[in-house]
């Protein structure tokens, strides 16, 4: 089981950031199709800054942790440097290698955040917008 | 049969693994492949992989074209093979048998050829809740186009029809069409389609079966029946993917349009009017998947050897062992009918371990099993889940892999323990 390293289980087991935040200024929710993996980001922005975040939603391990991992990240960034991130900054978080199917788990989060915070539809995650 | 007891009835399939040259791969060094994911697609024993390359090295030529030697041998293996596919079916004549792609492609030739030509304002077309995704979408998308309207027809808490509702539904004076699966790919219910196709053909509907997930696992007799349509895909039966079949009445199939345009349908072309061939040939236009028909026929010759009963019988007796050793897991929730009324398949959740996580968990044993919605959303939605774990044998499977299987479900679930 070398996908769900130490790491992945504690987040997975003690989510960070977890819990809707209302009122919010960005609130934003996506579904992975393929196995309904659904994640939900709640954000509250002060002077540009990410200042609050909370995430809410249900699937594996990997999205779970993963969302988890890039709250952590985000967190009292711009929201220009938080745009900047990329799918590869998210595998380098996790630590670890996922063939295709996985690696849509594993990427829900920052979709979720490109999409809600930035506007971006129809983002995939292989776009480096 | 009935002299032998299950248990030696499933020795005596294990026989039959060494036919199949990939059960003997490693999914890693040490880990043996246990394939226990044969609803999404079934393995092939060599006498099928044989026949493609035989038929490539000896016959291959276009079929129904050439005026010479290796055409006609390619010809006749094409036709020896729908031969083999009606006689697996129980239809009277081969010009019944259609080959298409898959069952898919079969459920979407009658929904545009048959639906678009007789669909009209107002009609309906009933769907049960238990259906695949293919048997909802092209009547769905001919819906559209024609004004019909697609109804569900509710299932019970244990995974049946409900025939109530059934009945009542069909009592509306405007259901034309009711798509059917033979066996669900989900819930493993085995739907009296016999009852069910009487009940339509009494308020003049048809009926298309989607038989993806029985063709390759129990007798098909569509006569005694009474099926209208029949579906079925060759990769979930031993032979390639690439290649299905879909069985018609043949009055149903004279009387349908063609469905796609090109070579080999035609009677006359001209381009005042052109005039279509007759069965089969006028809904196989291009060349057609040779090769996959002749694994197709190979595949059918392989299962009659061995037999539709026994295959059965053999995966009741698996599903039956697995059903017992998942109900002692705490936290397990089996869907649809108990382990003596349902085909070799069950969908189940764990508490506490996401379906992609059990599934990553198995396949770290070199289990293969399916996690998701298997492509039937509305009836995930129904039970209130977002995806399940799907275990689904074949005739090469053993008890032995069954009781890993459940034992590493129990490992998995201890692993992600909060």
């Amino acid at each position: 089981m070398d996908m769900y390293h130490e790491a992945i289980l504690e987040h997975y087991r003690q989510p960070r950031n977890w819990g809707v935040l209302q009122p919010c200024d960005i609130d934003h929710e996506e579904k992975n199709p393929l196995c309904g993996d659904r994640l939900r980001l709640t954000v509250r922005v002060r002077d540009n800054h990410i200042a609050e975040i909370g995430w809410s939603g249900e699937g594996c391990a990997i999205s779970q942790a993963t969302a988890s991992m890039l709250g952590e990240i985000i967190l009292g960034k711009t929201l220009e440097e938080a745009r900047q991130l990329t799918k590869e900054d998210v595998l380098d978080l996790i630590g670890i290698s996922l063939g295709p199917v996985r690696l849509k788990c594993a990427l829900l989060s920052l979709k979720v955040l490109k999409v809600g915070a930035y506007g971006l539809a129809g983002w995939q995650e292989d776009d480096s917008r | 049969m009935s002299a032998l007891s299950l248990e030696q009835l499933t020795r005596q399939m294990a026989a039959h693994r060494a036919d199949f040259p990939i059960l003997a791969q490693m999914v890693r060094p040490n880990v043996p492949l246990v394939y226990l994911d044969n609803a999404a697609t079934t393995q092939k024993p060599t006498a099928v992989l044989r026949a493609v390359e035989d038929y490539y090295t000896h016959m291959n030529a276009n079929v129904h074209r050439g005026v010479h030697s290796f055409s006609e041998k390619a010809t006749a293996a094409y036709e020896a093979a729908r031969d083999a596919v009606r006689d697996f079916v129980g239809a009277t004549s081969a010009r019944e048998i259609i080959f298409t792609r898959n069952a898919t492609e079969a459920i979407n030739l009658v929904a545009y050829a048959w639906g678009l030509a007789n669909l009209r304002i107002g009609d309906q077309i009933l769907v049960s809740e238990m259906e695949h995704h293919a048997n909802i979408v092209p009547w769905q998308m001919v819906a559209e186009r024609a004004g019909a309207h697609v109804l569900p027809i509710p299932i019970t808490e244990d995974g049946q029809i409900d025939q109530d509702a059934y009945q009542t539904l069909l009592g509306s004076g405007r259901v034309r069409m009711v798509a059917l699966a033979h066996v669900s790919n989900v819930l493993g219910t085995i739907n009296p389609l016999a009852d069910l196709i009487r009940m339509a053909h009494e308020v003049g509907a048809l009926v298309t079966v989607d038989g993806a997930q029985s063709a390759p696992h129990m007798p098909i007799d569509v006569r005694a029946l009474d099926a209208d349509f029949f579906a079925l895909s060759g990769h979930k039966l031993c032979a390639p993917t690439g290649i299905g079949a879909l069985y018609g009445k043949r009055a149903l199939l004279e009387a349908m349009p063609p469905f796609m345009g090109g070579g080999s349908m035609i009677d006359r072309v001209t381009f005042a009017k052109t005039t279509y061939a007759d069965l089969p040939q006028r809904f196989e236009a291009g060349t057609p998947n040779i090769s996959g028909a002749v694994g197709l026929g190979a595949a059918i010759a392989y299962l009659r050897g061995i037999g539709l009963e026994a295959i059965h019988a053999h995966e009741v007796a698996l599903i039956q062992h697995t059903m017992a050793g998942l109900a002692d897991i705490e936290g397990v929730q089996m869907y649809g009918p108990s382990a003596d009324q349902r085909a070799g398949l069950v969908s189940f959740t764990l508490r506490g371990v996401h379906a992609h996580d059990l599934s990553a968990g198995l396949d770290q044993a070199g289990i293969a099993v399916r996690a998701g919605h298997h492509c039937a959303m509305p009836l995930h939605e129904k039970f209130g889940i977002a995806a399940s774990t799907r275990v689904s044998f074949y005739l090469y499977n053993t008890l032995e892999e069954a009781d890993h299987f459940v034992q590493t479900v129990a490992a998995v679930q201890r692993f992600f323990a909060r």
